[in-house]
């Protein structure tokens, strides 16, 4: 209980990062052969791991005579296998940009209206030092929030602490994969993580619900993807659109959106009436098997059937290859899993799947990732803040165990029965305007704060409603956080610069440093400079900088193997210490404790169900400006089924426009006329549509689908913001 | 002689483009122009559906139209090997070669001349793998020595179903789609 | 029903949906070319012929408009290449198996020769730009060797005419083959291509003499010749369509592009109503004895040649194995 009890505070600490993985000890002798010498001269490399999304694999920065040329992966990585995807080649893009922020830029208009002036540095620190102080005089410094993705948000993470609040959001939580965590602490005591603890290379039998890898262009998970396919493994795909994925499958579900929760129920059904489970598994390693039982008799395929529109045959037939093939099948646990609300539910009726499989430690299932040890830098104590975002939510959310960016937006919209008001937001690497839906609310919520500071490397959108910008540089301008993942490896990575800062761009170290001293936190921040800060940490973790610099990924040996043996008596996290089939804690907090299938809304008669994904060239709405990315896709095009198309006498290639359900209109978009889509839904890729003049490449290209998503479908477990229920219909 | 080709992998090609920009990057290819591209070929009826993913660029054709209509000698065969190069000091920008592909592969620089896929002779020269070929993420394109039975392309021609795309405009490709 | 999309937006040489390298200046250069090979042929034929009456134009007049026009259309061609400067490298190298390096190569000798066959008759046919061009070359002390030139072009006209013609017709036949030798390009792979061009480029000329005579005998003698060269004109075009159709799938396709395709109307009206029929129907009128101005038909005959260049070039880029 009690190491349960300190896990989960862990967890609440320091994030999904640590949660679950083992950490390593000792140095690894034999590591990647120290890099050759530059093939010709005039070409330096130099080690990084990428920010062009934030799944942070590592490779090397090559220029030529000093100038920008490619980056390529590093050999020893396992996040890229030596292999960056897509839009990881195209890294140079963001520093030769020309549309970059080049320089502090204070508000001089009112906000929101594109009115800015250009600063010194020393002024905007003077500025947002200023702010901050009279926030923490007034209101407290809890009332001050950091919404950060990825890059290099850590710097301010200290900052923040450091000043007193621990109102630490990103959209990765709540706007991403907070209800698969969730779903999976609650069912195995550990989150998935990413990169994700999936073992697909070994997979026979690998099971994908949305999960459209291969557009979806994480790495590691396509390389593993690859490899299933040229393994022959089974694939089976749901996805009411042919996906990549669909079109690489043995059996493709063109399920009706929104009912993955029937689907699941009922695999779980045939899986225990037809006795093909893991009995010996699921006896020894999962409590409330009973209770799963008796909950699932009614959720018969032939129920499933009307649900789904996927034949009852169909269904079982799937279902006895899982179960053939376990423990090495793989029911994916999905990334990307904000649908309909009940998505921490959903996925945890996947996480149950699994559970019968019985392969949580196996190979071709989920294995137990390790992770190297790297101590922080030793520093003061942070003080404790009085109050956290989750004071605004009295009885909500208590299983959230980040927190989430709409509830710190919701909690900035002042209202009495909120203690916790949020006036202050430090936005670092993140476009919230895009990335959070219901975008009416997070501009009430941004027209009610006293300072709103982003740090980005573009004019995207928040930058347009901020009182002060700071240009950071590119990653490949700048010292990073140190990369320490779970996963197979126990890794640490470096990034460092491969090109001096154009502009008066600034690395995000600097700024926080910078920024700190500014506020009198210097005392917080008590390195000299980032090569100290890393080296000191490196060397703790039992390496050095120069080594890091020299390989750019050192991998440490780790002596716990990363599958389970046969007959190893395994400890889980949870409240039972086995595997919760039926969860306590669910129950507690007055959930249902076993999945139960909920209807979801359905497209009224001449609307469709607007399904979002991604361009496998693109990351978000981050690089759809990328000078290269750019060349290869400049808009989204949105899906319609050929024979609706024809219905409404719409053309391949026509430009429409999409109405959403609350009467939103889009951008222009491109129709793309398929056979590769379900006739009551539309898709379009995400991140297209920018509104921000100053993204030259971007401006006005394709639509925008947070715009059209106005109605969230929250995850009463976890907060979670599902994006899947809106509906849309064709403007000529 | 060697024989160098690629054996393209349709099963596992994910159509991601990585092997696009790696290329672009790689052989700093001017704005606008690409020497290799991602086509999606879908075939059949809602939910019957097959699709295929080729990712093309110049053949290398052994019998290659584009080097006999240079009236310059510009558009050349590599020696030693099947290799086909344009020498940008003697191409006039004629397009008798662009117009000469039946894979529309060729383009014209910004300079002038016309350019193409070399299959990174320069680093088959150092005797790594092109750049496409590296950067697949799923290992979906392996290049090789087609006249040594012992390379990798040779054994999975051998193993499996493979087709090149339009033999009939006879020029017979060394670019090789398994099935 | 096949959904074919690039993903990776390769747009190159490709113009709404088809491919698309060669601009208007191609067509141009072969229809002068060819023109040229015309004239020269004519001029040729005239100076061997051992018919009485001679006619101005045809006779002595015409070759000088060869190496002009011939000049125009090198113009034309000049402007297609994306690579000017590196022009003079048709001249460092022989390709055996480019027709245009043939092509050019031809060019060489056919200007030398034309000139020979106007200096065998520029004392009677231009006795001013002779006086000028003497008092130029007198300027520079070769006024001698060029009377002397003058003297041995008169005195081996015949000679000279023997070995134009199979230059002239070769230049003719080029003009079609450079295009012809593109395997990848169905609706052009025809050996009817060359023939054609070159009969097309005899009967432009034909109809040149036709439109610029003042002779009434020598107009009527070439709207003869004319009506006779579109005749085999229309034979032949048809010899081109039975090829394609009785070929493989990608001619028959490449054939539809004239049969129902987007190159039917202009290629039925432009070329072969207004360019082939209309003119020889008027031509017959015109033997009849019926009253209309003859250069109506001379024009349309013209006219149709270059839309033909036009249409052909057209159609093969069009017509090719891959659409994108
Ligand atoms: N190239 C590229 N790769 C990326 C990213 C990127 O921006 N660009 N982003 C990364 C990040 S952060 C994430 S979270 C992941 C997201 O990628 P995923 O985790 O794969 O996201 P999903 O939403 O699962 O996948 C979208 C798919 O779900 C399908 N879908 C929609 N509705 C339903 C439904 O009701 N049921 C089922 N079964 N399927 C449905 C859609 O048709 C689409 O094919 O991608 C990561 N990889
Ligand atoms: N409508 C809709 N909303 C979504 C999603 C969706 O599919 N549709 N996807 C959701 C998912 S899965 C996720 S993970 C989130 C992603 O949410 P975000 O990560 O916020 O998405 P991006 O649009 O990529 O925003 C990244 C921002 O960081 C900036 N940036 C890039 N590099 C750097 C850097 O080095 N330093 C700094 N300071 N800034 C940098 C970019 O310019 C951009 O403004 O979005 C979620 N929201
Ligand atoms: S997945 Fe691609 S974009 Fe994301 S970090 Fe890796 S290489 Fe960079
Ligand atoms: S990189 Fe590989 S998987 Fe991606 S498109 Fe190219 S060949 Fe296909
Ligand atoms: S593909 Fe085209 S360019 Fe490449 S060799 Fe063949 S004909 Fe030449
Ligand atoms: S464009 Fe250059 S390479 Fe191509 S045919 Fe003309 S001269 Fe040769
Ligand atoms: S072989 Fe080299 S040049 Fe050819 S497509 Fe691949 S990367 Fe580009
Ligand atoms: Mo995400």
């Amino acid at each position: 209980m009690a190491a349960n009890f300190t896990r989960r505070e862990f967890i609440k600490i320091t994030g999904f990062g640590t949660a679950g993985a083992i950490t390593a000890g000792s140095l690894i002798s034999k590591s990647e052969k120290a890099p050759e010498s530059p093939v010709e001269k005039g070409i330096k490399k130099t080690p990084t791991y990428c920010a062009m999304c934030t799944f942070k694999c590592a490779g090397w920065a090559y220029t030529k005579d000093d100038k920008p040329w490619k980056l390529t992966g590093n050999k020893d990585d396992h996040h890229s296998n030596g292999r960056l995807c897509t839009k990881g080649s195209a890294g140079w893009g963001t520093y030769t940009d020309p549309d970059r922020l080049q320089t502090p830029l204070i508000r001089t208009g009112k906000r929101g209206e594109q009115y800015f002036r250009e600063a010194t540095w020393d002024e905007a620190f003077e500025y947002i030092a200023k702010k901050l102080k009279k926030i923490a005089e007034d209101h407290g410094p809890e009332c001050v929030a950091l919404l950060t993705h990825g890059s290099d948000g850590s710097f301010f993470k200290q900052l923040l602490k450091a000043y007193g609040s621990t109102n630490i959001a990103a959209p990765s939580y709540g706007s991403c994969r907070g209800p698969r965590e969730e779903a999976y602490i609650l069912t195995y005591g550990e989150p998935i993580n990413s990169p994700e603890r999936t073992d697909m290379s070994n997979s026979k039998c690998l099971v994908l619900l949305g999960t459209h890898i291969g557009e979806n262009t994480h790495s590691s998970q396509v390389k593993e993807f690859g490899d299933s396919i040229s393994n022959g493994a089974s694939i089976i795909t749901v996805d009411p659109r042919f996906s990549v994925a669909a079109s690489k499958s043995d059996y493709w579900l063109p399920i009706k959106p929104g009912t993955d929760m029937a689907l699941l129920l009922a695999w779980i059904n045939v899986l225990i009436e037809e006795e093909i489970y893991d009995k010996k598994f699921v006896k020894k390693n999962t409590t409330g098997f009973k209770e799963l039982k008796k909950h699932i008799s009614k959720y018969t395929p032939e129920w499933a059937y009307t649900e789904t529109t996927i034949k009852p045959e169909i269904i079982r037939e799937t279902a006895r290859i899982m179960a053939k093939n376990a423990p090495a099948t793989l029911v994916h646990p999905g990334r990307m899993v904000v649908w309909y609300g009940d998505d921490t539910q959903r996925v945890r009726a996947g996480a149950i799947l699994n559970a019968l499989l019985g392969n949580w430690g196996k190979k071709g299932g989920f294995f137990n990732p390790v992770k190297a040890s790297v101590p922080n830098y030793p520093h003061l104590p942070y003080p404790k803040p009085s109050k956290t975002w989750k004071d605004a939510f009295p009885g909500k959310y208590e299983l959230a165990n980040l927190a989430l960016s709409s509830g710190i937006c919701y909690a900035t919209v002042p209202s009495v029965d909120k203690s916790c008001s949020f006036k202050g937001w430090i936005v670092y690497g993140t476009n919230a305007m895009r990335t959070m839906p219901d975008r009416t609310k997070t501009l009430e919520a941004i027209q009610n704060l006293d300072l709103l500071v982003a740090i980005d490397i573009l004019p995207m959108e928040i930058t347009g409603w901020a009182d002060v910008i700071l240009p950071e540089c590119s990653y490949l301008e700048r010292y990073g956080e140190l990369r320490v993942t779970s996963g197979k490896k126990a890794q640490i990575a470096l990034r460092m610069p491969a090109k001096k800062p154009l502009y008066n761009s600034k690395p995000s170290w600097w700024i926080a440093k910078e920024l700190a001293k500014k506020m009198g936190l210097e005392k917080y921040f008590p390195w000299k400079n980032i090569e100290e800060y890393l080296d000191v940490r490196l060397k703790k973790g039992g390496t050095s900088l120069e080594e890091l610099k020299s390989k750019g990924v050192v991998t440490k040996r780790s002596e716990t193997p990363i599958y389970f043996d046969k007959n190893e008596e395994i400890e889980f996290d949870t409240e039972s210490g086995k595997i919760e089939l039926y969860s306590q804690t669910l129950e507690e907090h007055g959930f249902s404790p076993i999945p139960v299938y909920k209807k979801h809304e359905e497209p009224e008669e001449g609307y469709f169900r607007l399904l979002v994904g991604r361009s496998p060239i693109h990351a978000f709405g981050r690089t759809t400006n990328n000078p290269v990315l750019s060349q290869l896709k400049n808009e989204n095009h949105v899906w319609i089924n050929t024979n609706i198309a024809e219905e409404w006498g719409i053309n391949n290639g026509q430009y429409i426009k999409l109405e959403n359900q609350d009467g939103v209109i889009s951008n222009r978009i491109r129709v793309k006329v398929t056979e590769r889509i379900r006739p009551d839904s539309v898709y379009m890729v995400h991140g297209f549509g920018h509104t921000s003049k100053r993204l030259r490449k971007a401006y006005l290209k394709g639509a925008d689908d947070s715009s059209l998503i106005t109605r969230v479908h929250t995850d009463e477990i976890m907060g979670g913001t599902g994006m899947r229920g809106n509906f849309v219909t064709f403007v000529i | 002689m060697k024989k160098y080709g690629m054996v393209i992998d349709t099963k596992s090609c994910v159509g991601c483009g990585a092997c696009v920009v790696a290329c672009k990057t790689e052989n700093s290819v001017p704005e606008g122009l690409h020497r290799d591209w991602i086509v999606e070929e879908v075939t059949g009826k809602f939910p019957n559906l097959f699709m295929e993913i080729r990712s093309e660029r110049c053949n290398h054709c052994s019998d290659a139209p584009c080097v006999s209509t240079c009236p310059t000698g510009a558009s050349h065969i590599k020696e030693g090997s099947n290799i086909i190069k344009v020498d940008p000091d003697k191409c006039t920008g004629c397009q008798a070669c662009v117009v000469s592909c039946p894979y529309n592969a060729r383009f014209v620089m910004p300079e002038g001349y016309v350019s193409k896929c070399t299959f990174c002779d320069h680093r088959v020269e150092k005797g790594t793998d092109p750049a496409c070929a590296s950067v697949c993420p799923t290992h979906s394109i392996v290049f090789g020595d087609l006249n040594n039975p012992l390379s990798r392309v040779s054994r999975l021609l051998r193993s499996r179903k493979y087709k090149t795309l339009v033999p009939e405009a006879g020029t017979e490709p060394n670019v090789y789609y398994l099935l | 029903m096949k959904e074919i999309t690039i993903t990776t937006n390769k747009i190159t040489n490709i113009v709404n949906g088809h491919f698309h390298a060669w601009g208007w200046e191609v067509p141009v250069y072969l229809f002068l070319g060819g023109l040229t090979a015309g004239i020269l042929l004519i001029s040729a034929i005239m100076a061997i012929s051992k018919q009485k009456s001679k006619f101005t134009l045809s006779t002595e007049k015409l070759s000088l408009w060869a190496p002009i026009i011939l000049s125009l259309g090198m113009a034309a061609l000049f402007l297609d290449l994306k690579h000017k400067l590196y022009v003079w490298r048709f001249y460092t190298a022989f390709e055996i198996t480019s027709p245009m390096s043939w092509g050019s190569w031809i060019l060489l000798f056919v200007y030398p020769l034309s000139f020979f066959l106007i200096l065998s008759t520029i004392r009677k046919a231009y006795p001013k730009l002779n006086k000028f061009t003497e008092s130029l070359l007198l300027k520079i002390k070769l006024d001698k060797f060029y009377n002397i030139l003058i003297d041995f072009s008169e005195k081996n006209r015949k000679k000279i005419a023997f070995t134009v013609i199979p230059f002239a017709i070769a230049l003719g036949v080029y003009t079609g083959i450079l295009l012809s030798a593109f395997g990848s390009r169905p609706f052009w792979n025809s050996s009817i291509l060359g023939p054609l061009f070159l009969v097309s480029g005899l009967s432009s000329a034909v109809a040149a003499v036709i439109l610029f005579s003042k002779e009434h005998s020598e107009k009527e003698v070439f709207t003869r010749i004319d009506l006779g060269l579109l005749i085999i004109e229309v034979i032949f075009i048809i010899f081109l369509i039975i090829g394609m159709a009785s070929s493989s799938i990608q001619y028959k396709k490449a054939l539809n592009l004239i049969l129902g395709g987007p190159l039917t109307a202009p290629f039925w009206i432009f070329i072969f109503s207004f360019g082939l029929l209309l003119p020889g129907f008027f031509e017959v009128l015109e033997l009849r004895g019926k009253k209309i101005p003859s250069a109506i038909a001379a024009l349309l005959v013209i006219a149709g040649g270059l839309f033909l260049r036009f249409i052909i070039v057209e159609a093969g880029q069009m017509s090719g194995w891959l659409t994108y």
